[in-house]
């Protein structure tokens, strides 16, 4: 995987997020205040039309202006969680990345995620979606599976994440005011997390 | 939705230009939305900068001035600032003796001024310093929550802090007497309709006409509980009970008193509850040393409002009396 091909996986996430932004807002506007679509989507077509005036050469450069971009233009909480993500992620990044050195990348962008937000697994918050593809993954790589089954079992281990935190009661972020009313929704940031992962698996995935 | 705006998307672009034209002793920066102080960086004293989510208006913009705050950022209507606007705003104050950063407890707040505070002190090696204002009773302080809101105390803060920056007072000073009126005050407040978002153009939440929000915050988060609709002196006592319960307010040198309208409540409704609020206090032996009753930090065109009540004592007053001028507050000047 190079500067090229992980372009392509955050475009393919810009465009999801584009086609999605009116679901994700929906589900915020019931457990938060309902700006997730509209904010991921304002950060990411910056995002998109800093790589069309200046396409990256390494992973390392395409996710430091990823994460940058993010965190001047989302604002709110995910701004913030997911431009550390992809600063630690560029912190990670060698020049050309193999399968498991791409899972060693995303791990490292879900301890950003866990050490900016403070949140943990079970708290309703992105994490819940991030985690359990980035340990899919590890799995699927260690198993020796290749590019494309690993990005699929990600993906869908996103989403079976995103799906458990439909009854969870939100502990962190402006839903945990709701306390046990929070329960009986997915949590927005774990919904676009499954975005990202199902773009993986179909560029980087498909690419392998 | 009837406002008073033009396209919603130029809502704060708008309001900026109008502040600027009202107030041309503060220096707007319209590119990355920051409001400061015309003198600004006033050499040897600390800076203060606040911001966040649009909508409050006062706070934060309208504080901006001699005695309270040298900057403020703002965001989107309810949604945090940038850290770029934080930067802007910690590099045009910065006059050598460091910057305090007064933050309202909203997870995205405290990443944004977090990751500002950071790359401020990789960039320029500017001393920062981050207060956090969480004053709000009607949520649970746990580990299990986001902890309480900054609410009504930011206003407070801002004031006393401000003041003892005005007074040469070092960084480390400046900051714990932000962190003392912090944790000597406590807020709880009250909906009587909802309000509507410019972008979104309906109310945030359905709230029956014979219905009331007690809890609330200040983006339209729904609060506590839904009651009937009362009379003002059981108001009254929905808001002070819970925040007697939280803290002793007994055995200082009284309270200060701040009854704050939410937007769309007139004044003549504000006076009505300080008037419950001080015979509640009364009853309780707390004497009010201090008020202050308007619409201070708002939550767009929500009716209702809020009580704030910070314990004080002999020097918070002293700060508080000291003279301050800016748009929404100015006396002794």
């Amino acid at each position: 995987m190079d500067a090229t091909a992980l372009t392509a996986w955050l475009r393919e996430f810009a465009r999801l997020v584009a086609e999605n932004k009116d679901e994700l807002t929906a589900l915020d506007s019931a457990i938060g205040d309902g700006d997730h679509g509209v904010n991921m989507d304002r950060g990411l077509t910056a995002v998109v039309a800093a790589l069309d005036a200046e396409p990256p050469e390494t992973p390392s450069a395409l996710f430091k202006k990823v994460g940058m971009t993010l965190i001047s233009k989302v604002g709110g909480a995910s701004g913030p969680l997911y431009g550390t993500a992809f600063l630690r992620m560029s912190a990670a990044a060698d020049a050309e990345l193999d399968g498991p050195g791409f899972a060693k990348v995303l791990r490292a962008g879900l301890d950003g995620v866990v050490a900016r937000g403070k949140a943990a697994p079970g708290d309703k918050t992105m994490i819940d979606a991030l985690a359990p593809a980035v340990d899919a993954l590890d799995a699927a790589f260690a198993s020796g599976a290749g590019l494309a089954d690993a990005f699929s079992a990600a993906s869908e281990a996103a989403a079976r994440g995103r799906e458990a935190t439909v009854p969870l009661v939100a502990r962190k972020g402006r839903a945990s005011y709701l306390g046990e009313r929070s329960a009986g929704h997915p949590d927005p940031g774990a919904t676009s997390v499954t975005l990202l992962m199902r773009a993986a698996a179909s560029t980087l995935g498909a690419a392998g | 939705m009837k406002k008073l705006i033009n396209d919603p998307a130029d809502v704060i672009s708008d309001a900026l230009h109008g502040l600027a034209a009202a107030h041309p002793e503060l220096r707007v920066d319209f590119e990355n939305r920051v409001v400061v102080r015309g003198d600004a960086p006033v050499r040897g004293k600390v800076g203060l900068v606040s911001g966040g989510g649009s909508g409050h208006e006062p706070l934060h913009a309208g504080f901006v001035g001699a005695g309270m705050l040298d900057a403020a950022c703002a965001g989107e209507v309810f949604t945090s600032p940038v850290p770029d606007q934080m930067v802007a705003a910690t590099q045009a104050v910065d006059g050598g003796a460091g910057v305090l950063h007064i933050v309202k407890n909203y997870t995205g707040d405290i990443m944004n001024f977090e990751l500002a505070a950071e790359m401020v002190a990789a960039d320029q090696g500017t001393e920062v310093v981050s207060v956090v204002v969480d004053d709000d009773v009607a949520v649970q302080d746990s580990l299990y929550t986001a902890g309480r809101r900054g609410v009504g105390a930011t206003v407070l803060v801002e004031k006393i802090a401000g003041a003892a920056a005005e007074q040469g007072r070092p960084l480390a000073e400046v900051a714990d007497v932000a962190r003392k009126v912090n944790s000597y005050a406590r807020s709880m407040g009250l909906a009587l309709t909802s309000c509507t978002v410019p972008a979104a153009g309906r109310p945030t939440f359905d709230l029956p006409d014979d219905q009331m929000e007690v809890g609330i915050g200040i983006h339209g988060e729904p609060g506590r509980r839904r009651v009937p609709v009362a009379p003002a002196n059981e108001i009254a006592e929905m808001l002070v009970s819970p925040i007697l319960t939280d803290l002793d307010f007994t055995g200082g040198d009284g309270v200060i008193a701040f009854v704050n309208g939410m937007g769309a409540t007139p004044l003549i409704e504000l006076y009505v509850m300080f008037n419950e609020v001080t015979q509640l206090l009364a009853k309780n032996g707390i004497p009010v040393a201090r008020s202050l009753v308007g619409p201070y930090i708002t939550s767009l065109d929500m009716a209702g409002c809020s009580v704030t009540l910070l314990k004080a004592d002999d020097e918070l007053l002293r700060l508080w009396d000291a003279p301050v001028n800016t748009p929404a507050l100015r006396r002794g000047v």
